[in-house]
């Protein structure tokens, strides 16, 4: 029988950049960024480093093909560097790659880092289908991100019955919610207060989304050094240690795209691969036993609906859960407590990275007062790549030792 | 018997009204005024001469069984390929089978009426049993020409054969000029036309009657036997005089449809002769005469089976489904004429690759997908392994042709983001009506008249061009249709 991954691997450093449209920094800078702070914070040296993952999407804008890129700019002597790339799980996929490469027992001590350079296509928005590959763009929809998510909002509204003013307002509270904790947070992208209102009045991007349910697009690195829990504790003496619960993913079957019994307004991947996370993590009701989490905000309705595929909110109840707070900073299970991908920002190679990095430094007390989660125990990272009916769902869960 | 068995028509939904046009051009040319009446059919941008005479063709051959139909004779002055059989693609369009004979007629803008005769004889030859006729015309003009406000947008399409006949050929006779009234070198965009009463008084008050005339001497005929009569000539004093030359009563002279849709070139014998079907009884006559470098004229006799065997859609149908375009810029930017700019994420390099679409071809083409043998399941695209959860049988599919089956709408959005000549770019989540789906673009409507579960069928258009290759790529999109039928 299969154990899982909890317990059997520490994070012992980590690190991130600030977010945001880069203009004067290219992908070497901001990977640079990234290792030099995370490397400081493990407290070792590079040649302790025994193999690194690098987590990086859109190649044909951004640094190009293979691990090459990590290795020449970090100048890392020979190792194995291997390029991981799964849509916007990919950082959790060289995060998940580099755990493994520990657990495993063949290395000891590994670097696992993502990195994108989003802001040099010369427009709004994700670089567009050219990375679809020449069959798709003979046949699929002249779409967009905002334009594929925002679906979610039309098939929700159907299929429980849900007015689109009561779906709006909940997701403009969780935008406002996550600029509020963004404008806390000195390295993210997005750092101004909005207001439900601003944000129902925003310009339309595509329907119902308007400009304030859609997260930032955003050049950033971030870096995890992860080992043994023995030599965890023998180079953290007397601190704490932050341990690896789970790491589960699931990918789409086609049954979403291809098949009728999807109902267009969940993620069948996010609900078994969370399913996946609990068991792997030994949580029973995660509503109860999670501290806080960062979700995969690329745009307010995706946050919605996750916090039901994620076992938490009620199926066809996160509207409640949402007005009442549940997911604020000073509610039950603080969500996007960094800002989340809408204000911290989104740089689709480093993002699961940079959500594992919030609850790190959230389980280690590193965070001032005032976006702190009281009695951080165990946090939860969700990704989200793709499209909601052919996606890549990447869920993790760190806690204190 | 030989003669039509079946027929069509596709008017697209945009109407351009020419008061619109004249109150933007004609400052430059006061003179057209007396052209600026009604309104004019345009095209979609998505549309062309090759996705209307799918439309039509589709039309015209609902409920038949395709593998009878032995071919596809298209005829356009508008192709978007000079080489590549513009045929072909409809042919695939349509869901004809590919071991059929298919030819594109083009020059002169009697090449729709051209091509039906030659479909006629063809199986008046017994060379086949049944042939599919498409003929589909968009033609451009320079803005503030007379043209501009003349020449509409539309396809029609027949089917040739000798069983279910609604209407049997009965004689035919043509004339040939090289008559320069209007034309187009290799590489015009625009239609050129000599003096207009040079066209009128010596071209159509010349050569209709000429035709007729023959027609009628061969067949021992004279024009009171004849119940309708279809010819396409815009110029209102033109028709007066040439019903008058040849005793044409009001009752046989079959609407020209220049206040509802415009000249359609090619098309447009044929559009008015399927309109003309629409409404005929049996045992009537109808000539139809062609226009442009001389004229064919076809004499049909309609039988029992006109009254049963109506189009789903036709040209009424057409006509009463139909949207205001009130801006002529759109009108403009939709056809080319004015270079709008989409913005740098309309600039990727999406090059066709000739070898992938040969291999995808019934599917992007022809909408053709994929149904388990072992569990029924429908499915787009083509599938090797079966998509249903207990089933995944391997290699067990047939071919499945989701372009006839109606759909509805899952879930949809109106996109700022994307880059289109119509913004918001419209899409959404498509189930099929007996199984599968599909993420599409949705055209010819509007957001706002949208809503999850509303009916939809499926069109026949461009999705891509490429300018810099000059490629026109094709697939087909959703049409919400707001009335539940």
């Amino acid at each position: 029988m299969p154990t899982g991954i909890r317990n059997k691997v520490a994070i012992i450093g980590m690190g991130c950049t600030r977010f945001g449209e880069r203009w004067e920094s290219g992908a070497e800078d901001l990977m640079v960024e990234a290792f030099v702070e995370c490397l400081a914070d493990a407290g070792i040296e590079k040649k302790d480093i025994q193999a690194a993952y690098l987590g990086t999407h859109f190649d044909e804008v951004n640094v190009g093909k293979a691990a090459l890129p990590l290795a020449l700019t970090l100048k890392l002597p020979y190792i194995p560097v291997t390029r991981t790339e799964n849509y916007c799980a990919t950082a959790t996929e060289a995060f998940r790659a580099a755990c493994y490469s520990v657990a495993s027992g063949v290395y000891d001590i590994v670097l696992a880092l993502g990195v994108e350079k989003l802001k040099d296509t010369g427009y709004a928005g994700l670089p567009g289908g050219a990375g679809r590959g020449v069959v798709n763009f003979l046949m699929e929809a002249n779409r967009t991100a905002p334009g594929c998510f925002a679906q979610l909002a039309t098939a929700y509204s159907a299929r429980w019955g849900i007015p689109m003013d009561t779906i709006k307002r909940a997701m403009a509270h969780i935008s406002a919610k996550s600029h509020a904790n963004g404008a806390k947070n000195p390295k993210a992208h997005l750092r101004t207060v909005v207001t439900e209102e601003q944000v129902m009045a925003a310009p339309m991007v595509a329907y119902p989304l308007g400009l304030f349910d859609c997260c930032g697009v955003s050049d950033g690195a971030a870096a995890a050094i992860v080992t043994t829990p023995e030599i965890a504790r023998s180079l953290k003496r007397n601190q704490d240690i932050v341990m690896v619960k789970a790491l589960q993913i699931a990918v789409s079957s086609g049954e979403e795209a291809s098949y009728t019994s999807w109902d267009g307004a969940h993620f069948v991947t996010t609900r078994r691969a969370s399913a996946k996370a609990y068991e792997e993590a030994g949580i029973q009701d995660p509503r109860k036993e999670l501290s806080m989490m960062e979700v995969h905000d690329c745009f307010s309705i995706t946050e919605l609906v996750t916090y039901e595929d994620l076992h938490i909110s009620p199926k066809g109840g996160a509207c409640q859960d949402v007005m009442s707070g549940f997911y604020d900073l000073n509610g039950e299970i603080p969500c996007q407590v960094d800002g989340g991908l809408k204000c911290y920002g989104h740089p689709i190679g480093a993002s699961g990275l940079r959500m594992i990095y919030a609850m790190y430094e959230q389980l280690l007390e590193r965070v001032p007062p005032e976006r702190k989660v009281k009695n951080a125990r165990l946090g939860l990272t969700h990704n989200l790549g793709g499209v909601p009916w052919s996606n890549v769902a990447a869920v993790a869960i760190i806690g204190r030792e | 018997m030989v003669g039509i068995c079946a027929y069509g028509g596709y008017v697209p939904r945009y109407r351009l009204n020419r008061a619109v046009i004249f109150k933007a051009m004609g400052w430059m040319n006061p003179g057209t005024v007396a052209a600026a009446k009604g309104e004019k059919a345009v095209a979609n941008f998505d549309e062309d001469s090759l996705t209307m005479a799918v439309a039509a063709g589709m039309d015209a051959l609902s409920g038949i069984d395709r593998a009878k139909v032995g071919g596809l004779y298209l005829a356009s002055t508008t192709l978007p390929y000079k080489e590549r059989l513009n045929a072909g693609i409809v042919a695939a369009g349509v869901g004809l089978g590919e071991h059929i004979r298919a030819a594109d007629f083009t020059g002169g803008l009697k090449a729709g009426t051209t091509a039906l005769l030659a479909a006629l004889e063809a199986v008046g030859a017994n060379a086949a049993d049944c042939l599919l006729v498409c003929a589909s015309d968009s033609r451009l003009a320079r803005p503030a020409s007379t043209q501009e406000l003349v020449f509409g947008d539309a396809a029609a399409a027949v089917v040739v054969g000798r069983e279910e006949v609604v209407a049997e050929l009965k004689g035919s006779y043509s004339i040939t000029y090289d008559f320069g009234d209007h034309y187009r070198g290799q590489m015009s965009m625009f239609d050129r036309q000599w003096e207009e009463r040079w066209i009128r008084d010596l071209g159509f008050d010349r050569f209709v009657p000429e035709v007729v005339k023959g027609l009628c001497a061969t067949y021992g005929l004279t024009v009171k036997d004849l119940s309708t009569i279809v010819y396409p000539c815009h110029y209102a004093p033109a028709r007066k005089s040439i019903n008058k030359a040849l005793g044409i009563p009001p009752e046989a002279e079959q609407n020209n449809l220049q206040l509802e849709v415009g000249d359609t070139g090619t098309a447009h014998p044929l559009v008015m002769l399927a309109h003309a079907l629409e409404a005929a009884r049996p045992g009537q006559k109808i000539l139809v005469v062609s226009f442009g470098s001389g004229c064919d004229a076809l004499l049909f006799e309609t039988t029992e089976a006109v009254e049963r065997k109506k189009p789903r859609r036709g040209i009424s149908g057409s006509l009463a489904h139909k949207a205001e375009l009130d801006s002529y810029t759109k009108y403009l930017v939709w056809r080319n004429i004015l270079p709008a700019d989409l913005g740098l994420r309309a600039e990727e390099d999406l090059w066709t690759r000739w070898s992938v679409l040969w291999r995808k071809r019934k599917e992007v083409l022809g909408l053709w997908g994929t149904q388990c043998t072992r569990c029924g399941t429908p499915q787009f695209p083509a599938q090797r392994v079966c998509v249903k959860p207990d089933c995944g049988a391997v290699d067990e599919m047939r071919e499945y042709r989701f372009a006839d089956k109606r759909g509805s709408i899952a879930s949809y959005t109106g996109d700022m983001l994307a880059a289109s000549y119509n913004p918001p770019a419209i899409y959404g989540q498509i189930e099929f009506e007996g199984g599968g789906k599909y993420m599409f673009d949705f055209t010819d409507c509007d957001l706002e008249d949208l809503s999850v579960r509303m009916p939809v069928s499926m069109s026949f258009r461009r999705k891509y061009v490429d300018t810099r290759r000059d490629i026109v790529g094709y697939f087909w999109k959703a049409v919400p249709v707001k009335e539940v039928r």
